[in-house]
């Protein structure tokens, strides 16, 4: 059993859980972020247990319950899928519970502070991507999964936690330099999953970024190349589609969203190969 | 109410001053006990208006919490002006109850609350018309087995719950205050003819004061669920200080509980607000009451509620707490229907948990 806290800015987290993978997961992934619990006079933003299935359901097909305050807001999932658990239960917390922040389905990484923000619907490759500009360009880690917006001061918080990559992608993101790959949990929902470890660098340097750009990727194999500069208003709707709690922050949500497209330039590309998007952004960005 | 944390939680809600001399992990246990209990929106309000100093880690969620609850506000008043468009054809008094008549009248229980379903009450003759034009205006049925649509339709005080197919807001068109087939029958027509009328909403109504009281009591007393108890005290507790501006408030509730035949949850309610919130019930009125329903309130049904009432992070970990909710949920079903039909609709309910649970074999989150 383990029970420690989680620092990760923006947030704390305690977290409680018997399975041996979830431990080795943190200290694969979380190995700076990590300390014991006990009384350590935090607060706790989100306490979280992962726990083993109830009646003949620890033993039998065992399975793994996800727990935030006691209470299960999802259904348990097979016990091997503990950590990916954790992971996708984490973002549920950021994304669901009120905290202030503005909070996007969307990739960030960012160079000297100028974040530049993926939103993606799944299988848009921006995990992929995400994690090519991390691993080969060097960029800034910020999420892979969640842009986290501040609306009093409009800069997106950094939240390093490993990028989840799915199916085919794991393969090309190996093979990235300095990539590091924790194990694949195969037959999960969205069907074989495993995390790369963030640089180091995005870890200590953990530093808050304003949005500069806005790129919305589109991998399709075969396909020409295509990039293209689009509206903010545009990219507002679309973006909004992708906020989990906008509508809930009422005009807070919708002013920070508008103040976070001001300072932006906005694009929608499609590519066939890694390579290509890298050169893609880096005529984008300039960097 | 029998844990510190909880105890603590009700201590500086109704005495903020004392959260001065909480320290940081105190502030996280209190705000995870607050928003458990459903009620991190009235902490937030009550320490606001106290004046308190909290720490900034705590403060990100009490402000975000506030900020809900004033977006829910809007969006509940929102579709009371939808449903006044939708209904108001029909010519019949739209009466709101619970959150929807605290947010639309600008009560105080409101303030920092957070809201769920919208209730309604319309008259009895008009309740085709009105899930007909509901139905036009986008409201579907949400329970869509057979069994479910007649258990509401024959049994229960309320259609079977709607929501509106674009935005998933959930509405619940009652007829009267507690299900056909219960101890007490409660003519809604009452409620619904006293109702007051608001500006600019004519065909909307809001409940009088001691009809909002006594609705609140009488649902939590028979509802059975406990998930939101602590909340829906505080809300009777809120409800009763502010109706008790009127000066015969006091004789309008002992007169309604009696006219409504609800006069023995309306006498168990009160006595549990004065023995757990010390809400401020004027000692003659709790002795009526008590003469009215035939006695003291019982001393093993005060031990359930006191036991079972808490937040909902610590409401599984205690078995005391699990036991009394259990008896609590059996005792509300029996008064909400008689053995026969109790014992029909367990065994219903029962046998469809069975059959729902099979899936879950496969694992999905």
């Amino acid at each position: 059993m383990i029970d420690v806290t989680l620092y990760l800015a923006p947030v704390t987290v305690r977290l409680r859980a018997p399975f041996g993978t979830v431990r080795h997961h943190l200290e694969t992934f979380y190995p700076d972020a990590l300390r014991p619990s006990g009384r350590t006079g935090n607060f706790i933003d989100f306490d979280i247990r992962i726990a083993h299935g109830t009646g003949w359901r620890r033993w039998l097909r065992p399975q793994a319950r996800f727990l935030l305050d006691n209470t299960e807001p999802f259904l348990p999932l097979p016990a091997s899928q503990a950590a990916p658990l954790f992971e996708w239960g984490l973002n549920w917390c950021l994304a669901s519970r009120p905290l202030g922040y503005l909070v996007m389905h969307a990739a960030v990484v960012a160079r000297d502070g100028d974040a530049l923000v993926m939103p993606g619907s799944p299988g848009a490759g921006k995990s992929t991507l995400c994690a090519a500009l991390t691993f080969i360009d060097q960029w800034q880690l910020l999420s892979d999964e969640l842009a986290i917006l501040a609306p009093e001061s409009g800069s997106l918080q950094p939240n390093p936690r490993p990028i989840s990559l799915k199916n085919e992608s794991i393969d090309i993101v190996a093979r990235f330099p300095g990539a590091r790959l924790g194990r694949r949990y195969a037959d999960t929902r969205k069907g074989t999953i495993s995390h790369a470890a963030p640089p180091a660098a995005s870890r200590t340097v953990a530093r808050q970024a304003r949005c500069r750009w806005v790129i919305f990727p589109r991998f399709t194999p075969g396909s020409a190349p295509r990039c293209e500069a689009i509206g903010r208003a545009e990219a507002f709707a679309r973006i909004a589609e992708q906020s989990f709690n906008r509508d809930r922050m009422g005009d807070t949500g919708f002013h920070a969203l508008c103040g976070m497209l001001d300072k932006a330039r906005c694009f929608d590309i499609a590519y066939d190969s890694t390579e290509t998007a890298l050169v893609m952004v880096r005529d984008i960005t300039g960097r | 109410m029998q844990s510190a944390a909880c105890r603590r939680l009700v201590s500086i809600l109704k005495t903020p001053t004392q959260a001065c001399a909480l320290d940081l992990a105190a502030w996280s246990e209190l705000v995870a006990s607050a928003r458990a209990a459903n009620l991190a929106g009235l902490l937030a309000e009550r320490v606001a208006t106290a004046g308190i100093e909290v720490p900034p880690e705590a403060a990100r969620h009490l402000a975000a919490v506030r900020q809900l609850s004033r977006r829910q506000t809007q969006s509940v008043r929102w579709e009371v002006h939808g449903l006044q468009r939708a209904l108001c054809r029909l010519g019949i008094p739209l009466v709101l109850l619970k959150g929807a008549a605290y947010a639309v009248s600008d009560h105080p229980v409101g303030r920092g609350r957070l809201f769920g379903d919208i209730d309604i009450l319309v008259p009895h003759h008009a309740l085709g018309d009105v899930e007909l034009r509901l139905m036009v205006a986008g409201w579907a049925s949400a329970k869509t087995s057979p069994y479910d649509q007649r258990y509401y339709r024959t049994w229960m005080h309320e259609l079977p719950p709607m929501v509106s197919v674009r935005r998933g807001t959930v509405l619940d068109v009652h007829h009267t205050i507690l299900p056909l087939t219960s101890r007490h029958n409660p003519d809604a027509e009452t409620i619904i003819r006293a109702a007051s009328a608001l500006p600019d909403l004519p065909a909307v109504r809001i409940p009088r004061p001691e009809h909002l009281l006594i609705h609140s009591i009488v649902h939590l007393l028979h509802e059975g669920e406990l998930h939101n108890g602590l909340r829906d005290l505080f809300d009777i507790d809120g409800l009763l200080r502010t109706g008790a501006n009127e000066a015969d408030f006091w004789q309008r509730v002992v007169d309604a509980s009696r006219t409504l035949d609800v006069v023995a949850p309306v006498a168990f309610g009160l006595h549990l607000a004065a023995h757990l919130l010390d809400s401020p019930i004027p000692p003659p009125v709790l002795a009526d009451m008590r003469n009215a329903a035939g006695g003291p309130a019982s001393r093993l049904l005060t031990m359930l509620y006191t036991t079972a009432i808490r937040p909902e992070n610590e409401a599984t970990e205690s078995p005391a707490a699990m036991l009394a909710r259990f008896a609590i949920y059996v005792r509300a079903h029996w008064l909400r229907m008689p053995p026969h039909l109790l014992l029909r609709h367990l065994a219903h309910k029962s046998i469809a948990r069975l059959k729902k649970d099979e899936p879950a074999v496969e694992g999905r989150a």
